[in-house]
């Protein structure tokens, strides 16, 4: 009979009751979102769920890509000439400083060779296309075109041509997460270039970034330029990351509240380099252990010096 | 099925490829640059709770599993997080079809909505509850505008079944 299923209705074989089901799915589904969110032991199932879902996305994300495409081809002879022009004169603008770096970086390795200080690290990369930002609304993430088969791997840094983008945070076969900094778990080790302080820059999820734990009377302006500190072992030193705008000095509160924006056009879209990783630094020393011995040692003597 | 009860309309038995195929149309629509724009909807949410009002025998709680785990990887977001929403949509649209069915469509839209409502509002409070930060209100604008596509994503999505208009006397069916 039309209307009315061809199988007949499975009055015997129904399986588990709906809401033993719904209770199995949801416990399921808890446990994964618990042990993905602390222990970050799921990678490999999302991997092999990305193999999967990664290429239908790019399909999906073709044709607006396609029409950004045209936009540019269409963009006419005179736009492309200005732009020209003043890729030109940019260029020109900063040849006096780019023809005489590479004399001042000569000078400096031998320099630091004469004072016997480490030598500075060079950065090198690989540039990666932003394919597109990932749909959580509750992040800020992009997706660039590399992946492990470029031997990316997950924390290194991306930069644009301004300046600090963000960190790698999860690396698929032919793809990977660039976390934005602007995102509200990334964090960026920072130095304020004015003053030459060292504090760290947090994102807030609306764009800016907040330095936080800056003492209501420290030395801070709008307008400071912040760069990368260079002490987190993944991030290179003197890479601009924000600029100050606002700063909220409330002495109810210890800490002055400063916000900054980031420098580089983190929310556009376009190319990112994704630096290689840095050269091991050499194994810091272990501080609570010796630090702890050195006080129980004091102590034991302060305690002998009276008895004698 | 019927449309609506009230309605004489008999419809053909639904066809598994169909489903399956909607489902998968419907995450590809996710996938699409426009899921950036504000108060787009969830298509797999309301694909999902369509068939689950309509064929709960077919699509349940084993489909929004599995889709939910596809959205997670391809929104980026935490696993789990589509799984539990939709896994309540599927069980909450299927233990609510025999009444849902009863009414005429836009009525049907109405008791859709706190579904989907509820399906958005459940991960936004468990991605809150674990320190992301609050997405804005155009986060729940999604759900109203799908409850408005209800009515045209039942036209759709039932077409295949329809019957045609000019029958045959001697074989009604």
């Amino acid at each position: 009979m039309a209307g009315i299923d061809h199988a007949p209705p499975p009055f015997f074989k129904r399986g588990p009751a709906p809401l033993a089901l719904l209770t199995f799915y949801i416990a399921v589904s808890l446990a994964i979102f618990v042990v993905d969110l602390r222990f970050k032991s799921l990678e490999l199932l999302r991997q092999s769920i990305a193999l999967v879902v990664d290429p239908v996305q790019r399909v999906a994300q073709t044709p607006g890509s396609l029409v950004d495409y045209a936009g540019q081809y269409l963009q006419g002879l005179r736009a492309l000439q200005q732009e020209n022009e003043e890729l030109k004169h940019a260029k020109l603008t900063s040849a006096p400083d780019l023809q005489r770096l590479a004399q001042l970086e000569v000078e400096n390795t031998r320099l630091r060779k004469l004072l016997d200080v480490k030598e500075r690290e060079k950065a090198s990369g690989q540039v990666a296309q932003i394919l597109y930002t990932a749909r959580d609304p509750f992040s800020r993430k992009v997706i660039v075109d590399k992946g492990q088969q470029a031997e990316i791997a997950a924390g290194l840094p991306a930069i644009d041509e301004a300046g600090v983008v963000g960190q790698v945070t999860r690396v698929f076969p032919f793809s990977s997460e660039i976390t934005l900094i602007t995102d509200k778990d990334q964090v960026v080790p920072v130095q304020i270039v004015r003053t030459g302080q060292r504090s760290i820059v947090f994102g807030l999820g609306n764009g800016q970034l907040e330095l936080r734990y800056m003492p209501a009377n420290a030395d801070i302006e709008v307008g400071d330029l912040l760069v990368t500190s260079g002490l987190d072992d993944i991030y290179l030193p003197g890479f601009p990351v924000a600029k100050v705008v606002n700063i909220e000095r409330d002495s109810a509160y210890s800490f002055a509240r400063v916000f900054c924006v980031p420098i580089a056009g983190v929310e556009n879209f376009g190319e990112v380099m994704i630096l290689a990783p840095r050269q091991a630094r050499p194994e810091r020393p272990p501080e609570s252990a010796s630090r702890a011995a050195g006080n129980d040692g004091q102590r034991v003597k302060k305690k002998r010096i009276p008895k004698n | 099925m019927q449309p609506t009860f009230t309605s004489s309309r008999i419809l053909l038995p639904v066809r598994p490829w169909f489903i399956f195929l909607s489902l998968i149309v419907a995450a590809l629509l996710n996938f699409l640059p426009t899921a950036h724009w504000p108060g787009m909807p969830d298509w797999v949410a309301l694909v999902l709770c369509f068939w689950s009002v309509r064929e709960f025998r077919r699509v349940g709680m084993g489909w929004g599993f599995v889709l939910g785990l596809l959205m997670d990887v391809a929104d980026g977001a935490v696993l789990g997080q589509h799984c539990f929403a939709y896994v309540l949509l599927a069980y909450a649209g299927a233990s609510l079809s025999r009444r849902i069915l009863w009414f005429p469509l836009a009525q049907q839209a109405l008791q859709i909505m706190p579904l989907l409502i509820g399906a958005q509002l459940i991960q936004a409070l468990m991605r809150l509850a674990v320190g992301a930060d609050f997405p804005g209100w155009g986060y729940f604008i999604g759900p109203f505008v799908a409850t408005l596509l209800w009515i045209p994503a039942t036209f759709i999505l039932l077409l295949p079944q329809y019957r045609p208009v000019e029958q045959d006397p001697n074989r009604p069916i």
